[in-house]
């Protein structure tokens, strides 16, 4: 595998994977852009967020020079609203139910509106927008710092209750600070929103503590009035390959969070010519890191068609744009010294099978992003349907006293933005479960 | 949290923000939505004497900018064509259901007593109404009958008709003045003199708002023919505030509590009538164009901005600007501001220039810059008339700057250059 030293940047290749990849608006193109908005009575951009925000309201009060509201408006359906206004794919959500869309062919940027009323409240004010309501003695366990688990902790923390949230990772966040590109949370965005959260009070977060190392869930339904799970999706799909094992083989996950994590100045050194595998806005994310990073050529390649791919069409035109080259209907089959070498693909009545054609790329770095699923191991005693945690309609476990949400259940697709949903609704279902 | 309860009048309510009397307030489902959505009152559209009015059918036009947005409104719709007591009715039960909500009853009638009287007593009696709005304004159709501005154009009828209605009710009277008139000081000094507890204005604008160049009529245009209607909306806000403010600093009438209505459309706007003067404002065009539920943004951005600003109570804020409203003889002569272009911003659109270039004061000078046109201010001809910065679409992009000068406040009456000026005492 020939790693290039970071960043050596050709010429046409200068943009950093650390730099904001959607500035944030000024106030003149906010104001213009809030203007768009028509106020729609019922408006289909709110059903279309899985958070429910009260999108023409916050636009308006961004219209009418009232920030703080905007902001208020939107933190208190979503926590993390100043996230999902930089990762939501709201070209399939918000924006592409936007009624602009339909005369005009241009939605209102909500999403970048949404980053516009959120940021100057969580970097400007001093007072957290939301009080705590009166103690009420409760103590819940949250499992997980991410988005979920935030979430619901931090909406247990206004309804009263003390929450300990137990994380095994060194830093808070989950995916918004190990697995999101660095470009759409630029200037340790994800850090500056939990220490937002966490000013709400109440919340006690434990670093280095793992359900299954040296925490259990019984031990948890023990000491606590009530315990949420958003331990998310803990270990990678395999591609089931020879040659998985070489060096230079490596989950997308893994080399996004050491791209995330490096130092100042120090990032991860990649191959001359990366292969990505996988159609997800993960496999979109690692490849068009790995592109900024100085790789000469970064192909992704994925089993089915472009319709079929998770990524969004945003997202598939965002890594052409980068330099990324999309291949289409091939399977890996062997990964080699430095090549990997494909299968031919076809898709009939929605069965996949191989061609029998082959052929080869060159590839001193290969990233797998097959997908994620839930390390079960330590969570004995729950029942879990298709790889998921089961949950009913409030996101009660099959386990007394246990909640879940977030990737690890199966409410909806494995967004930032429903995690959210998850964590806030599962803390109401808790909330009325402890003062019932 | 600002406290944004409101009293005008002895007319308590939970915030300032009432909807005007109107078709949304024209019955109890309307009514009902209002206060659900926060509201803090409403003035129930105007009950007449029975049998009540019957309208026609096309009753508004509208004033579009070239988004479609709604800059002004004009109607020619009548007061309640609903029967007496049905309104009445509807009153007891939605006061009843909502107590804490100011609820003011519009009423109109004849130029006789007897029937303003009778009407009057009639409201009162129901034990609903927290007040009652006089309505002196209505410029079209009911002016035709003897009512609306034809009373409200004659200082005289305003001092009568609220007498009377003052002397028939124990309930506070707010007089709503129109604003066709020449001055808004004769009509509002005939309210006080009358007994008036409060003036509410703007009513609305006489007006044409456009003209069908298919049908070549007046729109909104019935079966061929239109009429003139009451303007309101953003537009009219200009007219409204500076009756507010002429009211508020008049001798006569500083301190007669002012209902401020025009135009307004967002919590800014309700902070400028209270800057001027204003005890609360009613709100029409906004609701008629959004619905009831940019209430919200009105009262969130005026508590946070008054948070901001440290007011906490409404009459912290309450004619805060009306000291700063002067007669032009008052204004300082020897103050200078000069409009400073930022080319940062600029955007090179060149409009600064040509408006100044033709119509004003040839104070813009264009330079060939790197790539592009650099805009300067030449000073020496600049007056600081703001045209400009009005002009210029970017915001900030140009600012007026006042010059620094160690030169007195001297008005016009005594500036060296006024022909007609009185010497002063000492000289």
């Amino acid at each position: 595998m020939t790693l290039i030293a970071t960043l050596a940047i050709t010429g046409d290749n200068s943009a950093s994977p650390y730099t904001d990849l959607t500035p944030a608006m000024t106030p003149v193109q906010a104001l213009a852009e809030s203007n768009r908005c028509l106020f729609c009575y019922d408006a289909p951009c709110i059903k279309a967020c899985p958070t429910g925000i009260d999108i023409p309201a916050f636009i308006r009060s961004i219209a009418t020079g009232n920030l703080k509201g905007a902001a208020t408006t939107i933190l208190s359906e979503n926590i993390m609203g100043g996230t999902c206004g930089r990762v939501c794919p709201t070209e399939t959500l918000c924006e592409q139910s936007c009624v602009r869309n339909r005369a005009e062919d241009r939605p209102v940027a909500i999403g970048r509106l949404q980053r516009h009323a959120t940021d100057r409240l969580i970097d400007g004010e001093p007072a957290h927008p939301f009080a705590r309501a009166a103690a009420t003695g409760k103590r819940v366990a949250v499992v997980g710092a991410g988005p979920a688990g935030l979430s619901c902790a931090h909406r247990l923390a206004t309804l009263g209750h003390e929450v300990t949230v137990f994380e095994a990772k060194a830093k808070s966040g989950g995916l918004n600070e190990y697995g999101l590109a660095p470009y759409k949370m630029a200037d340790d965005f994800a850090q500056r929103e939990v220490a937002f959260i966490l000013g709400v009070g109440g919340i006690a977060v434990e670093h280095g503590r793992r359900l299954g190392a040296d925490l259990s869930l019984d031990s948890l339904r023990a000491d606590f009035d009530a315990v949420f799970l958003g331990v998310g999706l803990g270990s990678n799909n395999r591609l089931g390959i020879p040659g998985e094992e070489r060096a230079g083989v490596e989950d997308a996950t893994a080399f996004i969070e050491r791209v995330r994590q490096a130092l100042p100045g120090q990032p991860p050194a990649v191959g001359r010519s990366v292969v990505v595998i996988g159609g997800g806005n993960t496999a979109v994310d690692a490849a068009i890191q790995a592109k900024r990073l100085g790789a000469e050529d970064v192909t992704l390649v994925y089993r089915r068609g472009r319709a079929q791919m998770g990524a969004t069409g945003w997202e598939q035109e965002l890594a052409q744009t980068e330099g990324v080259v999309l291949k289409t209907f091939a399977a890996p089959k062997e990964i080699g010294e430095t090549s990997i070498t494909f299968e031919r693909t076809s898709l009939t009545d929605g069965k996949l099978s191989g061609t029998g054609e082959t052929f080869t790329l060159q590839a001193d770095m290969v990233l797998k992003a097959v997908g994620q699923k839930l390390s079960a191991e330590a969570l004995g005693g729950l029942e879990v349907t298709g790889g998921k945690i089961a949950v009913d309609g409030a996101y009660r476990t099959t386990l007394a006293k246990v909640w879940a949400g977030g990737d690890c259940v199966a409410t909806g697709e494995d967004l930032t933005v429903q995690s959210v949903q998850d964590g806030k609704l599962a803390a109401l279902a808790i909330h009325s479960h402890l003062t019932a | 949290m600002a406290d944004l309860r409101s009293t005008i009048a002895g007319i308590r309510s939970p915030n300032p923000f009432w909807l005007a009397s109107a078709p949304p307030t024209d019955k109890a489902y309307n009514v009902v939505r209002a206060f659900k959505a926060g509201w803090g009152g409403v003035v129930w559209k105007t009950l007449g004497e029975d049998p009540p009015v019957v309208n026609v059918s096309s009753r508004y036009g509208a004033h579009l900018d070239t988004d479609r947005r709604m800059i002004g409104f004009n109607n020619i719709e009548l007061i309640s064509d609903r029967p007496l007591e049905v309104n009445l009715q509807e009153i007891i039960e939605v006061k009843r259901d909502w107590p804490d909500r100011a609820m003011v009853v519009s009423l109109m009638a004849r130029i006789e007593e007897e029937a303003w009287a009778n009407l009057a007593r009639r409201i009162a009696e129901t034990g609903a109404a927290d007040g009652l709005e006089l309505n002196l304004g209505c410029p079209h159709g009911m002016c035709e009958r003897g009512m609306g501005s034809a009373i409200g154009q004659v200082p005289e009828m305003v001092e009568q008709v609220t007498r009377w209605v003052k002397n028939a009710v124990n309930l506070p009277v707010i007089v709503k003045l129109t604003p066709n008139i020449t001055n808004i000081l004769w009509s509002a000094e005939a309210a006080k003199r009358g007994g008036a507890d409060a003036v509410s204005l703007i009513n609305t604008v006489n007006s044409i708002v456009a003209v069908d160049l298919d049908a070549m009529a007046p729109t909104p245009v019935v079966d061929g023919k239109g009429s003139h209607g009451g303007y309101c909306g953003p537009a009219v806000k200009p007219i409204a505030l500076n009756m507010v403010a002429e009211i508020a600093r008049n001798p006569d009438t500083h301190g007669l509590p002012v209902s401020g209505i025009g135009g307004v459309t967002t919590w800014r706007d309700a902070a400028e009538f209270l800057a001027l003067g204003a005890t609360n404002v009613q709100v029409c065009t906004a609701a008629m164009t959004y619905g009831f539920k940019i209430v919200e943004d009105m009262i969130g951005g005026l508590s946070n901005w008054m948070d901001e600003k440290g007011y906490r109570t409404l009459d912290e804020l309450s004619g805060r600007a009306v000291r700063n409203v002067v007669n032009w003889n008052d204004l300082n002569m020897n103050f200078s501001t000069k409009a400073v272009i930022d080319p940062a911003l600029c955007i090179d659109c060149g409009r600064c220039h040509i408006v100044c270039e033709d119509t004003s004061h040839q104070a813009i000078r264009i330079d060939q810059g790197d790539g592009r046109r650099v805009f300067t201010v030449v000073n020496e001809e600049c007056v600081g008339c703001n045209l400009c910065s009005h002009v210029c679409p970017v915001p900030d992009c140009i600012t007026m700057v006042p010059e620094q000068t160690d030169l007195p406040y001297v008005t016009w009456p005594n500036d060296a250059r006024n022909p007609m000026r009185v010497p002063e005492a000492a000289e």
